[in-house]
């Protein structure tokens, strides 16, 4: 393959040329996702916050961002759910994100030390965990030692999310070993399982109970109070919309505090 | 590249040609330069990426000889018989090629599922599928099924049927024609599609999550442990990425797709 120096420059301008064509269509389809109802997407004035939260913070983040719109005229709030491992990865490679709400500190951690959050992350909520079964609760799970049974199907997060290494420490705690016969990627994920009569039973939080309305049921059990769960929120350094996402913080910190004990969670420094 | 032709392709088609190579070439190349070369070895060698690169393996070996042993008669009817709703069957066999893989997962859960339709009758037999290797097996054969069946009758169409006749002229029974002259003839067919059944087990992720869940060694694939990784060791999620386009490169050269695919 020995090649001129012209052919050379004219392969390099024809992948150029590729690239750009390719992108074109996409960029077309770039800014205009708005999950809200409000439909001034194209006003002048728009700003827009993007706000990166647990998945287990779907209602409540949902709540609030009606909330901070009615208050804030001309701006849109884009939510994005994920398990906060995903998150994290995803605001390390680059995604614009203004603020990060966490489901446990260790996530938190790896964004403070990625050099990527905006000042010192301040906890807004406590969770714990819940037994979850299917209605009707066909395999008579009744505390946490029933998880165990040979014949009980049992679906946790995997030990990387926050649930999952949660789900580990209370069976630490308990002084039980597990056999999962599945390790999922999300509370979600879990709870599809558990809601659809897969699995015989799941852990996942309270308020994931609380939310998942009548599909299905939750048992308490007393060991779950040695492990409990703190959600952190930071603005990411580099943000545009820094303003805006230092009063997101103040409202989730602030006014917002009702809507978390509304859903369950746990004060803040429990 | 010296090659010469009789007649000139136009000039126009090398640009959109090319775009289309760099298009498919350069992200999978691109991975290459995410890699720290010398963690490689470590990284595709532990536990977690053994058990779940042998777990590929089986279960892709064992979906494609189910897709063998379901997909050569249905191609063989497909192919030869003139029976009118035939037509109909071919549209739905190719269902899983367009289905969202998540959808054929939820397809297969309402149907294996311990809630499903047989799901629960099995279970009552003692044969459990839903979060076991068999599981992982059904999802494979589901989405790959509809690769062998598409490759084998458009071979056994273009051979026709002419040796068939003949031999049964001279008096073989339909089942030697079938083993000794008609399944002879496509065997290349009959090749390629299987390693394309293969190859697309190999990178089923959507419906074996959805319907098997995740768990190491026993449904934990290769493709569910990159999706694992991704988050929490983005090195090794991309080192286990290179094993699996290692694989996949070296088993599309074994047999290139002629015709349908």
């Amino acid at each position: 393959m020995k090649q001129g120096p012209m052919k050379k420059n004219r392969l390099r301008l024809s992948a150029t040329a590729a690239a750009l064509l390719l992108a074109l269509p996409l960029a077309a389809c770039g800014d205009d996702g708005d999950s809200g109802s409000g439909d001034n997407g194209n006003g002048g004035g728009t700003e827009t916050l993007t706000v990166f939260a647990a998945a287990s913070l779907t209602k409540t983040f949902e709540e609030l961002e009606k909330q901070f719109e009615d208050a804030h005229e001309g701006v849109d709030v884009k939510l994005s759910f994920g398990g906060s491992s995903d998150l994290v990865a995803q605001i390390t490679e680059g995604a614009d994100a203004d603020v990060f709400a966490s489901a446990d500190t260790a996530n938190m951690d790896k964004l403070v030390a990625a050099d990527l959050a905006e000042g010192e992350p301040a906890e807004f909520a406590t969770n714990t965990l819940m037994i979850a079964v299917p209605p009707g609760n066909p395999a008579g799970i009744t505390n946490l030692a029933d998880l165990t049974e040979k014949d009980v199907n049992l679906v946790l997060c995997q030990p990387e999310v926050p649930c999952g290494s949660a789900s580990l420490k209370v069976a630490e705690a308990a002084g039980l070993t597990f056999q999962p016969v599945s390790e999922e990627q999300s509370v979600t994920d879990v709870l599809a399982k558990v809601s659809s009569g897969e699995a015989d039973a799941g852990l996942v939080y309270v308020t994931d109970v609380t939310a998942a309305g009548d599909t299905v049921e939750g048992i308490d059990f007393p060991e779950a109070a040695d492990v409990v769960n703190h959600y952190p929120i930071v603005a990411v350094k580099g943000s545009e919309h820094a303003d805006l996402a230092k009063e997101w913080l103040d409202l989730v910190l602030g006014d917002g505090q009702q809507v978390f004990k509304e859903a369950g969670f746990g004060a803040p420094g429990a | 590249m010296s090659h010469t032709r009789h007649v000139g392709l136009p000039r126009w088609l090398f640009g959109p040609a090319l775009l289309a190579g760099v298009f498919v070439v350069l992200p999978v190349a691109s991975m290459t330069t995410r890699i720290a070369w010398s963690d490689f070895p470590s990284l595709v060698t532990s536990e977690a990426a053994r058990s779940a690169l042998l777990l590929s393996l089986r279960t892709s070996t064992a979906s494609t000889l189910l897709c063998l042993l379901l997909g050569i008669p249905l191609a063989t009817v497909l192919a030869r018989s003139e029976a009118r709703w035939l037509g109909v069957l071919r549209s739905l066999v190719l269902l899983p090629l367009v289905l969202p893989p998540v959808v054929g997962g939820i397809a297969l859960l309402s149907t294996f599922g311990r809630q499903g339709l047989l799901g629960g009758h099995l279970e009552t037999l003692g044969i459990k599928i839903a979060f076991t290797s068999i599981a992982v097996v059904l999802a494979q054969t589901f989405v790959s099924l509809p690769f062998l069946v598409v490759s084998l009758e458009g071979a056994l169409r273009t051979a026709g049927e002419r040796y068939d006749v003949v031999a049964a002229s001279l008096g073989a029974r339909p089942t030697t024609v079938l083993r000794r002259v008609t399944l002879p003839l496509v065997l290349p067919g009959l090749a390629s599609g299987a390693v394309l059944a293969f190859a697309r087990s190999l990178g089923e992720f959507g419906a074996t999550i959805t319907f098997a869940g995740s768990l190491e060694g026993t449904t934990r694939t290769l493709p569910l442990l990159i999706y694992n990784l991704r988050v929490t060791d983005a090195d090794a999620a991309v080192a286990m990425s290179l094993v699996l386009v290692a694989v996949a490169v070296l088993v599309i050269g074994l047999v290139r797709p002629r015709g349908a695919l």
